[in-house]
């Protein structure tokens, strides 16, 4: 496959490795993107590129990351009667308060997996007596394809197609934890494919103001390392944002998908699972824009459980990693997750615990 | 949130949509986040959208400088 | 028949129900016990150790590329006879039809079963039909249960892998799982890819003349990890995999890499993974690669003494991973 297998070559990952290995003094890196985090666990990453680099997730799955009673709401949507709850597949078993998705499915809920929010708006077309609702979930990458959706909807005036708008943005999230208390991490490997549409600059206060240099990866292994290589060079050189993925990103993003998300999407307030509330950093659909908004639907919601020694919050931010945490390994596993760091696939706990971790390792 | 593939366009439709293939699959995408792609052109794509187009020239440049360092590598 | 579709008064006992026995089901299957339509088929079975199985078939759509449900009905459940090492002889048909089903599609069905079964050398030799309600069985619903003769020595289990044994798959994985996901409403996506469903008596029965089988498992749901997990589990052993040496067709990978599955928990139904001796690997291998149904067989791992249930894979950089047990159904992520 094009564009992906070169970049797969074990030839250039040994050789990167061993750039990497080089570098005498180790270093804490976090990445911000749950696809990250799969790509360098299913490639084996972690492990050899201990001690000296040292990879740490960040809050950057959207899963993980969507509160608990967001999905409550969404869950509650699926079971009115004339509603059809359309979602991307990573939601399905994220709990709320009332469960999972799934489980509410098979109480009788009217859930749809799509691969494409394009296949929400198809529904809608086709069922006129139901209210097709879209849960908008994940970062930039995905906003501006529920915003052009919603153009679509608007254009063809289908008024029975809602979005539910979860969507958060990385910027404000990124300047939240580098300015929570005891964050100590040498430098950030940055989304591509978020940075594919909002570009390099959106992420120079890190360097400017914080003294943090980054790298904005692909997805391919080889990307990533590139990233690490180079953020090494900048410890030493001068921190800067770099673009190791130029094949799709440029300094500028795609203009073109920013104007549709903000055409149609302006910044709120949002709550981030386990972290709380960070400023500016939640995507709401603007008022022109209301009569499509299930965010403003009146919905019942039964209230949060309280998740008591829960760490998800610790775990996305860095502080400490899942064995640190007192569930890990044994009351919340893959298979009886407790939090959402565990629920979703490439949420930290989960990729920790199936691709890094060993039974009866230690814990320390 | 940031699942996506390159994938060849094969030929511009209507609305919009064009008809791209990655690996013998076919699969129809939205172009309305992208302009100026024409067949022959690479895109990456997420969720039945084309993102952006993949520029083929830095792509041979990023492959150049990989195997440059793995190169290198041997050498020492 | 004149009918074209399928009502409540077929399923009901009385003359519809025998007319559709009489003129659609007996002919089209051909089988002479199940024209007897005694209430059940008496049969003589050779040797002392029987293999017994069932299996129910909800798959939708009915049609993909490469099958049906009723190929997909007699290929399961003779394979599951066959994983024990033993001979398939005899099959039941259970159909579950529901109301409005065009008769051209139970037609086209129970020419699939009679083919297959004909292929895999079983007689269909008895059966029920029960007619549901609109809106229930997706079109229809089949089971069948199967019986099968496991001769001297030649029973398998998934209990026998030992460490020091190699993993042998006899072709591509994940071809079925995609034959059908290109068939899904909405996803929209063009494969060329066609169902790998198959009956395994045959090759079975190559690979124990060639050499010997100590434990036998086909990936069907939860694909090549859950029958690996299951052998590892069951046997009180450890299973490495080889990345580079599974057998992934290039259209399944691109699937795989749009969908963010991963082809080890794809579906199969004309797979088999083995675990046999050391010594007796190569022979095994070349056994397989011979018959029509193992040409693209490969060797992808082996059976260690490690952590109990552990399956691991190794990356090409020589890492290794764990790999993850489907815990219930692969949604397509865009994460």
């Amino acid at each position: 496959m094009r564009y992906i297998d070169e970049y797969r070559s074990p030839d250039i990952l040994k050789g990167q490795l061993e750039r990497i290995g080089d570098h005498q003094n180790s270093i804490s890196l976090m990445e911000v993107c749950g696809t990250h985090t799969m790509a360098i666990s299913r490639a084996g990453l972690r492990p050899l590129l201990a001690p000296t680099v040292d990879l740490v997730s960040g809050p950057g799955c959207p899963v993980c990351v969507t509160s608990e009673r967001d999905i409550g709401k969404a869950i509650a949507m699926a079971g009115m009667p004339d509603v059809i709850l359309t979602t991307f597949g990573d939601m399905m078993r994220v709990p709320g308060p009332q469960g999972t998705l799934v489980e509410a499915a098979s109480r009788g809920a009217a859930v749809k997996v799509v691969y494409s929010p394009l296949e929400a708006l198809a529904l809608a077309e086709k069922e006129r007596d139901m209210r097709v609702v879209f849960l908008g979930v994940g970062f930039e990458t995905t906003s501006p394809l529920t915003a052009a959706v919603t153009l679509q909807a608007r254009e063809r005036g289908l008024d029975n197609f809602y979005l539910l708008s979860l969507h958060k943005l990385i910027p404000p999230a990124l300047r939240a934890l580098v300015t929570m208390e005891g964050f100590g991490i040498d430098g950030f490997i940055l989304p591509g494919h978020v940075s594919v549409i909002i570009g390099s600059e959106a992420y120079s206060f890190l360097p400017e103001e914080f003294d943090i240099p980054c790298a904005v990866a692909g997805f391919e292994a080889a990307d990533i390392l590139q990233a690490i290589i180079r953020i090494i060079e900048m410890k030493e050189g001068g921190p800067a944002v770099s673009i190791e993925y130029s094949r799709a990103v440029r300094p500028e993003g795609n203009p073109k998908a920013l104007d549709i998300m903000n055409q149609v999407f302006e910044p709120e307030d949002a709550e981030w699972r386990g972290i709380g509330t960070i400023p500016g950093s939640g995507l709401r659909l603007r008022e022109d824009f209301r009569h499509h908004d299930a965010g403003a639907w009146e919905v019942d919601v039964p209230p949060a459980q309280a998740e008591s020694r829960c760490r998800c919050g610790d775990i996305l931010c860095g502080r400490i990693k899942p064995p640190q945490c007192a569930l890990f390994a044994g009351e919340c596993t893959p298979e009886n997750p407790v939090g959402p760091c565990m629920v979703s696939t490439e949420g930290t706990c989960a990729s920790y615990y199936l691709y890094d971790y060993r039974k009866g390792d230690d814990l320390d | 949130m940031c699942l996506a593939v390159p994938a060849e366009v094969l030929e511009l439709k209507e609305n919009d949509m064009a008809l791209t293939e990655l690996g013998g699959v076919r699969k129809d995408v939205s172009l309305m986040l992208v302009d100026d792609v024409k067949a022959g052109d690479y895109v990456l794509v997420h969720a039945g959208f084309a993102i952006e187009k993949i520029d083929k020239v830095e792509a041979e440049k990023t492959l150049e400088l990989f195997e440059e360092i793995a190169k290198l590598d041997e050498v020492y | 028949m004149t009918e074209e579709l399928v009502t409540m008064a077929h399923g009901g006992g009385g003359t519809r129900m025998r007319e559709l026995l009489e003129e659609v089901v007996f002919p089209l299957l051909g089988e002479p016990l199940l024209m007897e339509a005694e209430d059940a088929a008496a049969l003589t079975m050779p040797g002392e150790r029987v293999a017994f199985t069932t299996d129910s078939f909800v798959v939708k759509p009915l049609f993909f590329p490469g099958g049906d449900i009723g190929k997909l009905a007699v290929c399961g459940t003779v394979n599951d006879l066959a994983m024990r090492g033993a001979r398939p002889l005899y099959l039941t048909l259970g159909l579950i039809l529901e109301e409005g089903l065009p008769f051209s599609v139970l037609e086209e069905v129970l020419r699939s079963c009679a083919e297959w079964s004909r292929e895999a050398g079983v007689g269909i030799v008895t059966g029920d039909t029960k007619v549901v309600e609109k809106g229930m069985a997706d079109g229809m619903y089949v089971n069948t249960a199967g019986i099968g003769v496991i001769g001297e020595g030649r029973e398998v289990s998934i209990k026998g892998a030992a460490p020091g044994d190699i993993l042998l798959v006899n072709g591509f994985i994940g071809d079925h799982e995609v034959s059908v996901i290109g068939e899904r409403e909405g996803f929209d996506l063009q494969v060329s890819v066609r169902s790998d469903c198959a009956p395994l008596g045959g090759l079975v029965e190559a690979m124990q003349e060639a050499g010997d089988l100590h434990a036998l498992r086909d990936p069907t749901r939860g694909g090549m990890a859950a029958a690996l997990k299951e052998m590892a589990s069951s046997s009180g052993t450890a299973v490495e995999l080889v990345e580079e040496e599974l057998p992934v067709r290039e259209e399944v990978r691109a699937v795989c890499e749009m969908l963010g599955l991963d082809p080890l928990l794809l579906a199969n139904e004309g797979k088999l993974v083995a675990a046999v001796p050391e010594e007796e690997a190569e022979k095994i291998l070349e056994a397989m690669r011979g018959h029509s149904l193992g040409e693209d067989s490969a060797l992808i791992g082996k059976v260690t003494d490690g952590r109990m249930g552990e399956v691991s894979i190794m990356t090409p950089l020589g890492s290794h991973r764990l790999l993850r047990m489907p815990s219930g159904e692969q949604f397509p992520r865009i994460c």
